[in-house]
């Protein structure tokens, strides 16, 4: 099959072999051009799963077959200060800074950042320094483009334009996307599929057909969001469930 | 946020209040003004005090005696003569300083089997001042330009490395693993992201670095020279001419305060993207 991202009984402890796994033998296949979603609470191992979709840790146990061109977008901008905007999107694309100034030019004119080209990124805002990251990503082409959280730290509207201009990138560029969120609404607007995490399993993998784009008032987005905070163990006035019950 | 970045790299010591890049508004320039009111009217006041016999020539050459002996040395080509053959040693001294230290402090800032060889070693060799190693240099090299330029580099080493070593240790994990991800091998993540990481601090090691320079430069010349500024000076004591010894004096601070313009404006030039400066832009 041709699944780009295929992990079978993928497991990670931190404190050595006998320890309590933060990923529990995960199995996950991503098909090319899926934007698939991972929930789960602070602290369920999403960032180490994303983590290790990205090559950046070592699979000590189970297998993890990964594509090639791999981006990652933190939930922190991580750019360079000393270096300004363009120079950042650019930073490890083969050939010489003059040849591939136009590749991030243009990556910055898609995220509408063309004016901040040349500006210092302590100088962004929020929002400009996450879609200067999404930039980036996009620049490399990825056949897989994970989400760390990025707009976690952004204020309520900014959070909103970058939703709708992911997935216009995201329909333009048809990379698989891993994107990990603790917000429900937020996968169900964007994501093909919702995975949720807990104690280290893949405890939930739902396929969201609605058609795009998505409305939240829907009454079947509403069903999804349901079962999915049910999932997440939490009911719809946010108190947690398992207490209550 | 990216506000981390900037707590790691920067120190707090390295963000000196700098005076805004072109046309200073008018009130700084009166602020500036007052600044050199006090200097000033020391100056006049020695002036008179010399005039009416209140302070001895002879121990103490009053401003105009230092102010025509400068304009002698210097219409002789004595002055340019010995300042060159200092500018030189410090030139030199710091070069060495500068190639031996940077290097080391990358060893020992980029790998932890480096730091356990080099750090300990040089923290050690630290505790010692260094300035009591003259002797040892002088059986070594002699007394020609080796021991003074040695001197120099060695005077020059410490803050360097210090600052780099700490530089580098400052920098961001999170972004050499963004760096990783977006392909950098370790060569181009020392070049775009450790070194102008560390950069801020070993500007302001730089800085320390051409104080105790300086420092050294005038140990060193007073051992036994033939030329420099520090020649000049012991040289005029033989003959008691306290407005040349003045001169030498004058000379050491004029350079020394160079020495720390050049670093601002190299500061300026290199850490263009951080705030502070962004702002005064
Ligand atoms: N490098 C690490 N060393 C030790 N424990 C870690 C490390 N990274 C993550 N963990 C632990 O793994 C668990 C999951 O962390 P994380 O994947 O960051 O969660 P999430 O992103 O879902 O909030 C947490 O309990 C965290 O403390
Ligand atoms: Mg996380």
């Amino acid at each position: 099959m041709n699944a780009i991202v295929e992990l079978r009984a993928l497991s990670r402890r931190f404190h050595g072999p006998a320890s309590q796994p933060v990923l529990d033998r995960i199995d996950l296949t991503i098909a090319p051009g899926e934007f698939v979603a991972l929930l789960g609470r602070s602290g369920s191992g999403k960032t180490t799963l994303l983590r290790t979709l990205a090559g950046l840790d070592p699979v000590t146990e189970g297998k993890a077959r990964l594509p090639q061109r791999r981006a990652v977008v933190f939930q922190e901008p991580r750019l360079l200060p000393w270096k300004p905007v363009w120079e950042n999107v650019a930073l490890g694309l083969p050939g010489s800074l003059g040849a591939t100034r136009g590749h991030a030019l243009r990556a910055l004119r898609e995220v509408e950042l063309a004016h901040r080209a040349q500006a210092w990124p302590l100088t962004l805002s929020g929002g400009e320094a996450q879609r200067t990251g999404l930039a980036r990503a996009l620049v490399r082409d990825p056949e897989l483009l994970l989400l760390d959280e990025p707009f976690a730290s952004l204020d309520a509207l900014t959070r909103l334009r970058m939703q709708s201009l992911v997935g216009e990138l995201w329909q333009a560029h048809q990379p698989a996307v891993l994107l990990v969120t603790h917000d429900v609404e937020e996968a169900l607007l964007l994501a093909d599929r919702v995975l949720v995490l807990a104690q280290g399993r893949l405890i939930e993998d739902v396929s969201v057909p609605l058609p795009r784009p998505r409305r939240r008032a829907a009454a079947d987005f509403d069903a999804l969001r349901l079962r999915l905070l049910g999932a997440l163990g939490v009911d719809e006035d946010g108190n947690d469930a398992a207490k209550a019950a | 946020m990216s506000g981390q970045a900037i707590a790691a790299t920067a120190s707090p010591s390295a963000t000196p209040a700098r005076a805004p890049r072109r046309g200073p508004p008018l009130h700084r320039r009166l602020i500036n003004v007052r600044r050199f009111l006090v200097p000033v009217l020391l100056v006049i006041l020695w002036q008179l005090a010399a005039d009416v016999g209140l302070i001895s020539t002879r121990l103490l050459a009053p401003p105009a005696a230092i102010a025509s002996a400068a304009w002698e040395l210097i219409a002789s080509g004595e002055l340019p003569y010995h300042l060159l053959v200092s500018l030189q040693r410090v030139a030199i001294g710091l070069a060495i300083a500068l190639t031996a230290r940077v290097s080391l402090g990358l060893i020992a800032g980029l790998s932890k089997l480096g730091e356990d060889a080099v750090d300990a070693t040089l923290q050690m060799l630290r505790a010692l001042p260094f300035l009591a190693l003259v002797p040892l240099f002088i059986l070594w090299l002699g007394i020609g330009e080796a021991t003074k330029i040695a001197l120099v580099a060695l005077g020059a080493t410490f803050p360097i490395y210090l600052t780099l070593f700490g530089g580098i240790r400052g920098v961001d994990p999170k972004l050499l693993e963004a760096g990783r991800i977006l392909g950098l091998n370790r060569a181009e993540q020392i070049r775009h992201i450790i070194l102008p990481g560390a950069l801020p601090q070993a500007l302001v090691g730089l800085r320390y670095a051409l104080g105790t320079a300086w420092l050294s430069l005038v140990v060193g010349e007073q051992i036994n020279a033939t030329a420099g500024i520090g020649f000049l000076v012991m040289d005029a004591r033989e003959f008691l001419r306290t407005d040349i010894i003045l001169v030498g004096l004058v000379v050491y601070a004029l350079l020394g305060l160079g020495a720390d313009q050049l670093v601002r404006a190299l500061e300026r030039r290199t850490l263009a993207w951080r705030p502070s400066l962004i702002r005064e832009a």
